[in-house]
């Protein structure tokens, strides 16, 4: 009788035991303190990396010419005139140009010929908080590359990392990425490398 | 920029009025100190072109901006 009873115990204890590690994990969820419970809403704000790209989008439109928002809204990159050597290459034709995509390395290249030149790999990390994985938002991204490159092109080259091309992103991909901004500006006007940043 | 949340607004004022000049002083510092960079985006008068200029000093602020952006400083990706 009494075996016959423990056994029960047992069985209604592991029947049981799942339901009650579940009450368990969502009481700890709502009431579990300090930086812990903070990063747990954080994951939980599913709008909040919505907001913030949207809020990245205006201030990217703001900064760069309705030329160059237009080409990052159709296309998904921008486009940044070289001028390392001389101040002015970039001014009319430049004797290479970046691609810059969100996320993604910086692609140089010579935009007469297409040749692809190299990958600069550059991220802008979060120094706040060095467990932080959080990263810019997209545009955000797009943005800091944006300004780092026309506001001081060698500071931000010495930053990244150059790689030959192919290592992170496909050449046939960025050939396509020429050749869809080509025909991008076949329908809505091209401009020089000069007003390319106007 | 913030990563994370995107635009975050750290101060606001005019600075031709001494305290509020005095508020956005400190704040610059306190972000280059915090190893963000500073840039004011531009647009050139003649011809419109657009770009940034990086500043290192709260006095190399053209006079005529309206913002400056602090992002986090570049550093070599993978």
């Amino acid at each position: 009788m009494l075996l016959a009873l423990l056994v029960l115990l047992l069985v209604a204890i592991a029947l049981s035991a799942p339901t009650a590690l579940h009450a368990w994990r969502e009481r700890r969820l709502r009431t579990g303190g300090g930086r812990r419970s903070s990063a747990v809403h954080e994951r939980l704000d599913p709008g909040r990396e919505r907001r913030a790209e949207q809020r990245a989008r205006e201030l990217l439109r703001s900064c760069v010419s309705e030329h160059d928002w237009g080409i990052y809204r159709d296309l998904g990159f921008i486009r940044v005139a070289g001028r390392r050597g001389s101040p002015s290459a970039g001014v009319e034709a430049p004797d290479y140009a970046y691609l810059v995509y969100p996320h993604k390395p910086i692609v140089a290249y010579v935009p007469s010929s297409g040749r692809v030149l190299n990958e600069y790999c550059v991220e802008f990390p979060d120094l706040s908080d060095a467990v932080s994985s959080s990263r810019l938002p997209a545009s955000d991204d797009v943005l800091a590359k944006w300004m780092a490159l026309t506001g001081d092109e060698d500071r931000v080259l010495r930053s990244a990392n150059m790689h030959l091309p192919g290592r992170q992103l496909d050449p046939a991909r960025v050939r396509r990425d020429l050749w869809r901004l080509r025909e991008w500006e076949g329908r809505n006007g091209s401009q020089s490398a000069a007003s390319s940043q106007q | 920029m913030k990563p994370g949340f995107g635009e975050v607004l750290l101060a606001e004022g005019d600075p031709r009025v001494r305290e509020e000049e005095e508020r956005l002083v400190e704040e610059f510092r306190r972000q280059l100190d915090e190893g963000m960079w500073a840039a004011v985006p531009t647009r050139e008068e003649r011809g419109g072109r657009r770009e940034a200029q990086m500043v290192r000093d709260y006095g190399e602020v053209p006079p005529d901006a309206d913002r400056v952006i602090f992002f986090p400083r570049a550093s070599g990706g993978r």
